[in-house]
């Protein structure tokens, strides 16, 4: 079976009709509800499309263009930092292991 | 505090090593009388293997510490004999609530599938296990526990381990040619060897409290994010043996551990929790932190061996540093047995490294992955936490992604250099290196479970007939297995008792459940490492692949193989 793709080819058949209802899913929430709002629909769209491969592509393209290791982008998320600098070892680890 | 629990004191006694000038020799030294350590001479006296145990205290340890033991650890209990006994005085429980806010958002039910002996998990106090096992080895023989003696020097030679132990009537010396290190979390043996143990460290405290209180709460696991009588991000509350409870509160980053163990302050958030008509005594209170690391090798200088929280270590969510240390144990004292009793080479013992190696890679994967769930470090992670919370109370997909503690599952080998690959397919998921699966069945003498059939030494699973007859042949090769320098004892696996195979070590199947957690038609045959983990299976029983699949679970090489075959 060939390994599933994700489609970037345009699909929307009314693509302002969906990015007008985008927006308004945010209307008149504060930017922490908003936050909430963005993570229940990319937890309800990634469990409908369910295949690994497609999602780590869209989380590939998603990350495009944004960090790339800045320092600013590092402060800003937070300690995410650690576990960055943890995966990194453990990595190193298992490969003298082998 | 009101004590629910007074500890014993092991009295410390001088031993003649202490009056030989010289430093006396010892086949095996462990040392640390944690679980995990009592684990291991618990399994040496199993396997006959003379050993010495060294405590630097003289008591079981303070508060519940690890209280959920998991059925995989309790397996390996009923193989040294104490299972029933820890079963019986613990709790067992299978369901989970998980709470969001003030509501419950799902419950979640671990009950195993029928027909096993054991259940997912008990909660017991750690003091009452070390207590069990202590007892144990008491009734066992032949460990030599000594109290109060501290390890102050490693030295570690081509041909043993030089020990310097300290006692209250001063220092004194030993040697063994293995040495056994479960010394704990912080290890003064990995940093007297000055081996790292890289990870990460976490930042999250928790405060951890035992209540002796007579409450109705159900014997569940209550999981809270966000609790709604407590300014952290989580709240844990589990029942253990005699009315103690145990209650887990995140605390926030900047909070002072002093300022947080004061009972008042404890009290205070209890009967935040619990309601200020519940009466309750408060046992015992501790902050912890935690981190997630590991050993580059659990093996050093071909002789000293660490296990348990001294070779890894994992966030308490999941229930996976007892747990793992306990199979850290299960995995390597067979090996250390047959290779001191010169029946396998040394490099059986370096399969130890490459069988629990992956194991605790496992364990922390899962016990940070459940860390970061709970403790969420940045905007982003929390709002994907928040928002799977929210999404779990209507929409099942998003229980899946709730991560309260991925619960400790026994480690499946699946790498193992000592499992024979199938050549076959097998409607089970039993291949080599998975722990065996438990059923019901009848022996001769009664109704038993097919797991205290197996392990302490090399068994084999034979599935019989329909008609229940064993041909000649078969009978041959089982009779060649059990007559070799490696006895294999196979256990016939059919319908009925009657005339099930040789030497009466027939079992009666009699749920159906063997043959089909197993894939058992007729023929097939499993070859069982003394730890009940699976080497090898096939669809027919011919002598030269068990024999082959035998040698490699020995750690023999190939050449090797064909000069003993």
């Amino acid at each position: 079976m060939k390994p599933s793709r994700l489609n970037v080819e345009p699909q929307l058949a009314h693509p302002d009709d969906f990015y007008q209802a985008l927006l308004e899913l945010h209307q008149g929430l504060t930017d922490e509800e908003s936050r909430l709002a963005n993570a229940k629909l990319i937890l309800l769209l990634a469990n409908h499309i369910g295949d690994q491969a497609v999602l780590d592509e869209a989380l590939r393209i998603a990350r495009e263009g944004l960090g790339e290791g800045s320092a600013s982008a590092v402060e800003r998320s937070g300690s995410a930092v650690p576990s960055v600098i943890w995966a990194a070892p453990l990595r190193r680890v298992t490969k003298e292991r082998t | 505090m009101a004590r629910a629990h007074e500890r014993p004191v092991y009295a410390y006694r001088r031993v003649a090593d202490q009056d030989t000038g010289r430093p006396v020799y010892h086949p095996v030294v462990i040392v640390g009388a944690g679980p995990v350590g009592l684990t291991a001479a618990l399994d040496c006296a199993v396997h006959g293997l003379p050993h010495v145990l060294l405590d630097a205290e003289d008591t079981v340890c303070e508060g519940s510490k690890a209280i959920c033991f998991a059925k995989r650890s309790l397996e390996i209990f009923d193989r040294l004999g104490c299972g029933e006994r820890l079963v019986s005085k613990g709790v067992v429980w299978n369901l989970g609530r998980v709470f969001f806010g003030g509501r419950q958002i799902y419950a979640f039910n671990l009950a195993p599938e029928a027909g096993h002996q054991r259940p997912a998990f008990i909660n017991l106090q750690q003091y009452y296990l070390e207590e069990c096992l202590i007892e144990r080895l008491g009734e066992l023989g032949g460990t030599d526990l000594r109290w109060r003696n501290t390890v102050t020097g490693v030295e570690p030679c081509a041909d043993g381990v030089g020990l310097t132990v300290d006692t209250p009537d001063g220092a004194y010396r030993m040697r063994c040619d293995y040495l056994i290190v479960a010394d704990g979390a912080r290890s003064p043996i990995r940093h007297l060897l000055g081996l790292p143990c890289r990870g990460q460290v976490f930042q999250d405290r928790f405060l951890i409290a035992d209540v002796v209180m007579q409450a109705d709460f159900p014997t569940e696991r209550w999981f809270w994010f966000k609790p709604p009588f407590h300014t952290g991000q989580s709240t844990l509350l589990h029942r253990q043996a005699d009315n103690v409870w145990r209650i887990d509160f995140q605390l926030d980053r900047d909070a002072d551990p002093d300022e947080e163990k004061r009972p008042e302050r404890v009290i205070a958030r209890i009967k935040a929790m619990l309601g200020e008509q519940v009466r309750f005594d408060l046992d015992w209170v501790s902050v912890y932190t935690f981190q997630c690391r590991r050993m580059e090798r659990f093996q050093h200088a071909g002789r000293i061996f660490f296990v348990g929280d001294a070779a890894h270590q994992v966030s308490p969510f999941g229930a996976r540093g007892a747990n793992g240390g306990i199979q850290d144990v299960d995995n390597l004292i067979w090996k250390l047995a047959l290779v001191m009793a010169g029946k396998a080479p040394a490099a059986l013992l370096e399969s130890y490294d490459a069988e629990r190696i992956p194991a605790a890679d496992e364990n922390i994967l899962n016990s940070t992955r459940s860390t970061e769930f709970i403790t969420p470090k940045s905007e982003a992670s929390r709002a994907f936490r928040d928002a799977t919370l929210m999404l779990a109370e209507h929409y099942p997909f998003a229980r899946r992604l709730v991560n309260s503690g991925r619960l400790s599952v026994p480690a499946m080998l699946r790498g193992s250099p000592l499992n024979t690959p199938d050549t076959e397919t097998f409607d089970s998921p039993l291949g080599p290196g998975a722990p065996c699966a438990d059923a019901p069945i009848q022996t001769a003498t009664g109704e038993d479970w097919l797991l205290r059939q197996l392990g302490n030494l090399f068994t084999g699973v034979y599935f019989a007939a329909a008609h229940g007859r064993v041909s000649a042949r078969s009978v041959e090769i089982i009779r060649t297995l059990a007559g070799g320098t490696i006895p294999v004892t196979v256990r016939v696996v059919g319908e009925r008792l009657s005339g099930k195979g040789p030497d009466g070590c027939g079992i009666v199947d009699v749920a159906g459940l063997v043959r089909r957690r197993y894939g058992g038609s007729p023929g097939t045959f499993y070859l069982i490492r003394p730890d009940q983990h699976v080497c090898a299976r096939w669809r027919q029983l011919e002598l030269e692949p068990v024999r082959h699949a035998l040698l490699r679970a020995l750690g023999q090489t190939q050449r090797h193989s064909e000069q003993i075959a």
